[in-house]
């Protein structure tokens, strides 16, 4: 299956690992992303305010990118735009529902864009990975497994922009357990716990780091108080947060236990039996090999 | 008799002027009186200087253009913008990397793109300037800087940009950076540095430097392009 | 702790505005605290979100005052909980916009040590920039 594919700005920079492993694993069950030719930043952020257009350009854009990919040939008859980052699937899909419900808004956008070469359609549907693999069946990426990462404790962290709010959220807000499923299908144990849909606190990280420390010590101690080993997440902003702003963390109380994070398609990679090179760990802030070494799933 | 030229109506600045059909926008500032010290360079098409908007009568859209190379129509109305405010950080290349955070250092605004294309729609150079401000975002800087490659620094993106975005200094560096750390090296150039370096090319300079202008230009003119 | 707010007259214009704005219809907040209870962010704000709420249901412009606003990151979380709901992430971005439509930021975008600017991923400058900066 082939399927257009938005990776967003942090993929492509600082997170290029997670990208990595996720198309390398979505080929070992026959999943190709096409990544659209020409993209732009979605924004990151929706904009919430009821006359704001002028943020929604950026998504629908990329919506046009996928309807010309159908006429290139590219895809064949693909209306579905696949993203892996969390805040990338829910800005386009909050613009793309605004345009979907407001026939008004999706002409002003229309008419402003005119140097492209067509309008958008509002036929596209932004779906998120772990979507893709549900709709596939989790017991079916199960057969697959080749390393099934037994005994491994992985806490499933959410976050907020998978879930919230409810008209775009890939699972029940306040109850959810796509993660947890895709956990199971890797053989992996899950973690019952409280915190996996707690914020992280997000942008914050960017001038006021100091929330982000009191956010994420009180994410990891939930993990640690469950008998989490590893926590996976889909968000590069999270992983961020989690992962390296643990490690200044730990930096400043060398008693902090840690916990190493992975993005949800690293675990996959290595359940898939891909090679470690697919999988970047080595870029991972918080030591992610020493836990899989003790369990034997990497050497 | 000559034939009388023909004359059309132009709004300069805001004021009413009749000037010849045909005329780029410069030379019906000069035939009105304006004296240009400011917004004019080369006169050709090259240096960026002469940046200016305009709105073609009848037609809502804010155009950019160069008043070198711009022809004016009746009824035009016309502003030329000789500078622009920008913003231009001082960087010494030996000390920067190639790569995103680079920008966050320098240019943090750059991240404030909303992908309206509003940059593009005023290059008078044609050059795709969101796609390059976009590049930059995701750490494509080959990209940006092949795309950005026939900017002239007019700043008319600059004026345009709602994120207030000076995205032709951004580009300069994105060329910078990827000249220096990541374009494939050249090892004729390696070889001429040296050479230039070692005092090879010294008297040749020296000669070039004080020769009279008649002299100079005749010799610009006769020069050999080789084209491979 | 009880606090003792003393009130202005009620803006109604400042009422209108925000409830415009954020599509929100703010007076249909009946006070029940759960965007309160739930915000992972409360305990760093000055006025709590449903304080926020009846005060601009009061017309009390003072709120643009408070660091409330700036601390909601848009999570959600009192969205998906509202008993009415009612979108705060609505008024909360309402409450930004008519600070950053005046043209005055938030944060220093300058203010990114060298340090944090190698360090930090673009996911979360363009975020904080679109959020703090108009």
């Amino acid at each position: 299956m082939k399927i257009p594919y938005f990776p967003g700005c942090t993929l492509k920079t600082t997170a290029q690992n997670f990208e990595m492993s996720a198309i390398e694993s979505a080929k070992k069950i026959g999943i190709e992303f096409i990544e659209l030719p020409r993209w732009n930043c979605c924004g990151v952020v929706a904009s919430l305010t009821s006359d704001d257009l002028m943020r929604h350009l950026a998504p629908v854009r990329n919506f046009l990118r996928v309807q010309e990919m159908n006429k290139q040939g590219l895809v064949e008859n693909e209306n579905r735009l696949l993203t892996l980052c969390s805040m990338c699937y829910n800005t386009l899909s909050l613009s793309n529902l605004r345009m979907k419900n407001d026939a008004d808004d999706l002409q002003k956008i229309n008419d402003f864009m005119h140097k492209e070469e067509e309008n958008y359609d509002g036929n596209i549907e932004v779906v998120h990975f772990l979507s893709i693999l549900e709709e596939m069946g989790f017991d079916k990426l199960a057969q697959k497994i080749t390393k099934p990462l037994k005994d491994l404790k992985v806490a499933s962290y959410y976050g907020c922009m998978l879930l919230r709010p409810k008209e775009v959220g890939i699972d029940d807000a306040e109850a959810p357990t796509i993660l947890e499923n895709f956990v199971k299908s890797l053989k992996a144990e899950t973690v019952d716990w409280d915190a996996g849909s707690r914020c992280c606190g997000s942008y914050h990280t960017v001038n006021n780091v100091e929330i982000v420390y009191t956010l994420v010590k009180g994410i990891i101690l939930d993990a640690r108080k469950n008998g989490a080993e590893a926590i996976i997440t889909s968000c590069p902003l999270c992983a961020f947060n989690l992962d390296v702003r643990q490690s200044e963390i730990k930096k400043d109380n060398p008693d902090f236990q840690t916990i190493p994070i992975f993005y949800f398609t690293q675990l996959m990679g290595i359940a898939l039996g891909l090679n470690k090179e697919a999988l970047g760990l080595e870029f991972n802030k918080i030591d992610a090999e020493d836990i899989l070494k003790k369990k034997k799933l990497i050497k | 008799m000559a034939e009388k030229q023909k004359m059309i109506k132009v709004y300069l600045t805001g004021e009413l002027f009749e000037v010849p059909e045909g005329s780029t926008i410069m030379m019906a500032l000069e035939y009105a009186g304006f004296q240009l010290k400011q917004g004019v360079g080369c006169r050709e098409g090259y240096c960026g200087a002469c940046a200016t908007v305009y709105r073609e009568k009848g037609d809502y859209k804010l155009k950019g253009g160069l008043a070198c190379q711009t022809v004016v129509s009746e009824g035009m109305a016309i502003t030329q913008i000789p500078s622009v405010p920008a913003e231009k950080p001082i960087y010494d290349l030996n000390d920067l990397t190639p790569d995103v955070g680079t920008f966050t250092k320098l240019f943090p605004s750059v991240f404030r793109c909303v992908s309206c294309n509003s940059c593009t729609k005023a290059c008078p150079q044609d050059i795709e300037v969101m796609d390059y401000i976009q590049a930059i975002i995701r750490g494509d800087l080959a990209k940006a800087a092949d795309i950005s490659f026939d900017c002239i620094r007019c700043g008319l993106c600059a004026m345009r940009c709602p994120a207030e975005i000076v995205q032709y200094n951004n580009a300069t560096l994105a060329r910078r950076l990827y000249g220096k750390y990541l374009a494939k090296k050249s090892p004729e150039l390696e070889k001429r540095l040296e050479e230039i370096k070692s005092g090879k090319y010294d008297k040749e300079i020296k000669e070039l430097k004080e020769m009279p202008h008649d002299e100079l230009s005749k010799i610009y003119y006769k020069r050999e392009i080789k084209i491979s | 702790m009880a606090q003792i707010i003393k009130l202005k007259d009620k803006n109604t214009d400042f009422l209108e505005k925000i409830t415009e704005l954020s599509g929100e219809q703010i007076t249909l907040c009946e006070q029940c605290g759960t965007c309160s209870a739930g915000c992972p962010f409360v305990s760093e704000m000055d006025i709590n979100p449903s304080q926020i709420m009846r005060l601009v249901m009061l017309g009390q412009e003072s709120v643009m005052d408070s660091k409330t606003m700036w601390l909601c990151a848009s999570c959600f979380t009192c969205t998906v909980r509202c008993p009415r709901k009612l979108d705060l992430s609505k008024v909360s971005e309402a409450l930004r916009q008519v600070k950053l439509r005046g043209a005055i930021d938030e944060i220093d975008i300058k203010e990114i040590s060298d340090e944090e600017a190698l360090k930090l991923p673009t996911i979360a400058v363009v975020g904080s920039f679109r959020k703090f900066t108009g």
